[in-house]
């Protein structure tokens, strides 16, 4: 194998002391990356991208890209312990990853987390070493209706799946796809839903609505409970990675599973946010113990992460060899390379070997140091939750309102924080399901965009969609996913009479 | 959560009416949307939807699925407490400081305004003593600027205590 | 590193670096904090990309003494960063680069801005478009390429471009009036998207800047037609097989009389000292006298043109005229 020499020749040029020092620093910054809501691991590396000119391109590309790995770990930290995901893709965690640190199993949420995110990047990263070319070629078929085919099948995957009232998930997730359209409308630019405030103009973030729904609304429900901090409990155990990693091969085929999606999202690509919600939902649909996701499951901690990281990952390859970012983070990597002199595109994976060898060779080392770095900080993460209340609520609102202002540098997003935090209190309580609204927040537009290009390309004709092979089988998937529930009844009422008689 | 049944005895707004009030708003923001789409345009063109196709139509089921809930609520016949006036006081106890800070922020800046919003988070709502809350609050804010400001190059809104500092 | 040892050796180099450009006049001015550099547009685009090699080069060979901080604000497309800018009269610490969607933003979306809120400081380059089409496709001229798209019925032909009712759309049009016929214009949100989408053979042609599809076109994935320009480009470098960028002819000369580019300039806030302005024009003088700016001017094929001062200010009005005519012809002009 060709790749594999390669692969060899990438390993001798990135191991040396000062590229592993590299290595451990981009780590660790990107960890703290993903731990603050807003600074996004895309401004991470954007403000440190000018830092690395004086360095040659290969180190320079360690360093950034181990950021962004420390950034995909990092996310999770928050979601976990307190319910505010540090990045979009980091959402899903929260589901069943902070439940579980509720039920003071914080520990074991933290590692399941880091494990399944490790094993999500490995799989991708030797999905990017043996299938390169193959894998560029497979994101080209991607044009605008297959794009929206992919989301449409992300978005069935997932909806439908809640023990809410349907009425509820319906009314909820049109808010989100509401809030979605607000602003720009990228296909007329014209302005849309914003009455003429300037505000508006730039449309809802979806992480200034998550920090609000997810972190000020838990706090408000926590307020109301009075000022008992449920994770108390949580005691500092140094063997909980060990005996959490005993459990974990139990869960290879939602693993499996979920690393394809996430390479399959990535490459494409659509993205890791979409990817992890994806990974959840039919986690959820096809678990034994899907009707306890929500309530602290594992499985529902390791079917995101293991996505996020292999959509992650595998969104550097079309970045590399196609020139198209999978991900504003990896957009930002593009411009680096192109001031290093770099070219992305087909030819860089001929002309720069080197580079191209050893950047795959760092995505091996950088997760074994990441994975390493994260693992022994659990038991700290974890004590964190002995924090009182009293103390850490104020240190947590504070951390949001400084996050939803650096989404957008902008004061307004911080009202708007707010008021998200008490919609978020009152949704909850009244029994409105969050994930579908954020979920149409995140993917509403762009499905939207991919839609109507798909139209308009096709003039205006739905066949569009089920015009060749590829784009015909992902939305008669999503269709089948969307009827899943009724299928599956009406499968079980055929079959069961007949295993009774 | 909270359990009602624990002491029946204390007096708060019951469940439904909470529930009727949320479905009416939200209905309220489906008319908005469908208003702010109508403005647009909500035709399907020869070249596909509209800029307010969609939202249009989003609009009207955000409408249709809260009419159904209100009315649902309506009828509930449950008279379950949503939740006690005290522990809704303790909610806005948190509430009220959060939307002053937020209006604050323009005027005196991030950093002053985090720095009395922990204070009085800390004093009023933990009862801990100075010297810790003063630690804390002050404490976060150094760290925080260092982090953003130094390290990160992100800049926070500031006030005039900042420009008298010359950060 | 300790700040403190850094310091003279940082120093001597500016030094060394300021009397080697032959401009060190006496600073009448200085930044005395952070200076954001705002870019009304996403990350990873050309003018993120520009704003950040701008960012880069000043802390390379420390030009500032104060630290920039590039800015991304492309909300409502870009409306939300010139109206920052607007916001902010009188704060000398804040520039933003700007691309087309100076002039188009507020003419399609009626969002209220105009380069008259601003104070203009430089143009660093101008950006080129090019007429692309796949490379496995027939079209081997522009002729041809045109006389399929006449041939064809309306809307058969599509192409793709950044954003809508910008600069793309803008040459679209323009190029549909030329050829008589219509054609499917299809918007996406970034240049290397588009180029991609070509080589997937999504559209049938693109009018791509040349930085956003020399990858492409250097694999041999894509075939320029002609460049929107009275001259034709500059680098004599061989780039894809024996073609270098200067052996694209004008569309002008191919029978395709459009000329357009894109200004890449900088402003700042209004009611700025005098002093301020002429401190960041020698700001990005010496920027523009740095080698790694001249590879970025190469590798995109940019038309080098500098202006700052009354003559800048000039030619921007003229061509926020030009495009308002452009727009009002295409119908894209915001209807309240």
């Amino acid at each position: 194998m060709e790749s594999i020499g390669d692969l060899l020749h990438g390993f001798s040029v990135v191991l040396s002391w000062q590229n592993l020092l590299y290595m451990f620093i981009g780590i660790v910054l990107g960890v703290i990356i993903g731990v603050l809501p807003g600074l996004g691991g895309a401004n991470g590396v954007a403000i440190l991208l000018p830092l690395t000119f004086a360095m040659p391109p290969t180190s320079a590309i360690i360093l950034l890209s181990c950021i962004y790995w420390g950034a995909l770990f990092g996310g999770a930290i928050t979601s976990i312990l307190f319910n505010i995901p540090g990045e979009p893709w980091s959402v899903a965690t929260t589901f069943d990853g902070h439940p579980m640190a509720q039920k003071g199993q914080a520990g074991e949420a933290l590692t399941a987390a880091f494990t399944s995110s490790f094993i999500g990047a490995l799989f991708a990263v030797i999905v990017i070493t043996l299938a390169a070319p193959l894998v560029a070629d497979f994101a080209l078929q991607f044009g605008s209706r297959e794009k929206f085919s992919v989301f449409f099948l992300a978005f069935c995957s997932f909806v439908g799946m809640g023990k809410e009232p349907p009425a509820k998930t319906i009314g909820a997730m049109m808010l989100g796809f509401a809030l979605a359209a607000v602003g720009l409308d990228t296909v007329t630019s014209g302005l849309r839903l914003t009455f003429g405030s300037t505000e508006l103009i730039g449309g809802f973030d979806f992480l200034v609505a998550v920090i609000g729904l997810f972190g000020i609304g838990e706090i408000l429900l926590t307020m109301e409970e009075g000022l008992s901090f449920k994770g108390k409990a949580a005691g500092i155990n140094p063997a909980v990675v060990l005996q959490t990693w005993k459990g974990l091969p139990r869960y290879w085929v939602t693993m499996l599973r979920s690393c394809v999606i996430g390479c399959w999202m990535g490459i494409t690509p659509a993205g890791a946010t979409p990817a992890s919600f994806m990974s959840y939902g039919i986690a959820k649909r096809t678990s034994p113990n899907g009707d306890k996701f929500g309530t602290g499951e594992i499985e529902g901690v390791i079917a995101p992460e293991t996505a996020a990281h292999a959509a992650g990952t595998s969104a550097l390859l079309p970045m590399l060899s196609l020139g198209v970012p999978g991900s504003p983070t990896a957009a930002v990597l593009l411009g680096g390379l192109m001031i290093w002199g770099l070219q992305p595109g087909p030819l860089l994976f001929v002309e720069q070997k080197d580079f191209v060898w050893g950047l795959i060779a760092s995505m091996y080392l950088g997760n074994i140091v990441g994975l390493i770095v994260v693992l022994t900080m659990v038991p700290v993460f974890a004590a964190i939750l002995r924090v009182p209340f009293g103390i850490i609520a104020p240190i947590i609102l504070v951390i949001c309102a400084i996050g939803a202002y650096t989404v957008h540098n902008n004061v307004f997003d911080v009202v708007m924080m707010l008021v998200f935090g008490v919609a978020g209190y009152l949704l909850k309580k009244c029994n409105y399901p969050l994930a579908p609204l954020v979920l149409a927040i995140v993917l509403g537009d762009r499905a939207e965009e991919a839609f109507r290009q798909s139209l308009l390309i096709s003039g205006g004709s739905l066949l569009t969609f089920w015009s060749n092979g590829l784009v015909a089988s992902i939305m008669t998937l999503g269709l089948i996913a969307l009827f899943w529930p009724f299928l599956s009844k009406l499968y079980g009422r055929v079959v069961t009479p007949a295993t009774q008689k | 959560m909270s359990n009602p049944t624990d002491d029946p005895e204390l007096p708060g707004p019951q469940q439904r009416h909470v529930e009727m009030g949320v479905a009416a708003f939200l209905a309220l923001l489906g008319i908005v949307t469908m208003i702010g789409s109508l403005q647009v345009g909500i035709g399907w063109g020869a070249e596909g939807p509209k800029s307010g196709f969609f939202p249009f139509w989003v609009g009207l089921l955000i409408v249709v699925a809260n009419g159904y809930n209100f009315f649902r609520a309506y009828v509930d016949p449950s008279r379950k407490q949503f939740a006690e006036w005290r522990q809704i006081g303790l909610v806005l106890k948190v509430v009220w400081p959060m939307a002053i800070y937020v209006a604050a922020v323009p005027w005196l800046g991030l950093y002053v305004s985090s720095v009395l919003l922990t204070i009085g988070f800390m004093r009023w709502i933990g009862r801990y003593g100075w010297p810790l809350t003063l630690g804390i609050s002050l404490g976060l804010q150094i760290v925080t600027y260092i982090t953003f400001e130094k390290w990160f190059l992100v800049a926070l809104p500031k006030g005039p205590l900042e420009d008298l500092l010359g950060l | 590193m300790n700040p403190l040892l850094l310091r003279p050796i940082l120093v001597a180099a500016t030094a060394a670096f300021a009397a080697s450009l032959h401009v060190a006049p006496a600073a009448a001015w200085d930044p005395t904090r952070n200076v954001e550099f705002i870019v009304p547009a996403g990350t990873g685009g050309g003018a993120d990309q520009m704003a950040r090699m701008v960012q880069g080069i000043i802390a390379k060979h420390n030009l500032m003494k104060q630290t920039m901080v590039v800015i991304n604000k492309a909300g409502g497309a870009g409306g939300e960063g010139f109206l920052d800018i607007k916001a902010s009269k009188g704060n000398p610490h804040k520039l933003v680069i700007t691309l087309s969607n100076l002039f188009t933003t507020p003419l399609a979306t009626g969002i209220p801005f105009s380069w008259k809120d601003m104070t203009p400081v430089a143009m660093l380059a101008l950006d080129e478009f090019v007429l692309w089409v796949n490379a496995e496709s027939p079209y081997k001229t522009t002729q041809e390429f045109l006389a399929a798209v006449k041939a064809a019925p309306p809307g058969t032909f599509k192409m793709g471009g950044t954003g809508s009712k910008q600069e793309d759309q803008i040459i679209t049009v323009a190029l549909e009036k030329v050829i008589g016929q219509k054609m499917t214009y299809v918007p996406y949100k970034g240049g290397g998207e588009v180029a991609v989408q070509l080589v997937g053979k999504h559209i049938d042609s693109t009018v791509n800047n040349p930085i956003e599809a020399v990858a492409q076109w250097r694999a041999g994935k894509l075939r320029p037609l002609c460049v929107f320009d009275t001259k034709v480009l500059p680098v004599t470098e061989k780039v894809s097989g024996d073609m270098s960028w200067a052996d694209i002819p004008t569309c002008k000369s191919q029978g395709l009389d459009i000329e357009y580019l894109m200004l890449r300039g900088v402003f700042m806030p209004a009611g700025v000292s005098k002093d301020v302005v002429s401190y960041y024009v020698e700001l990005f003088k010496k920027v523009r006298a740095t080698p790694e700016w001249a590879q970025l001017m190469k590798d995109g094929a940019f038309n080098q043109s500098f202006m700052d001062g009354a003559d800048y200010a000039k030619w921007v009005d003229n061509e926020e005229k030009r495009h308002r005519d452009l727009m009002k012809e295409a119908g894209f002009l915001a209807v309240n």
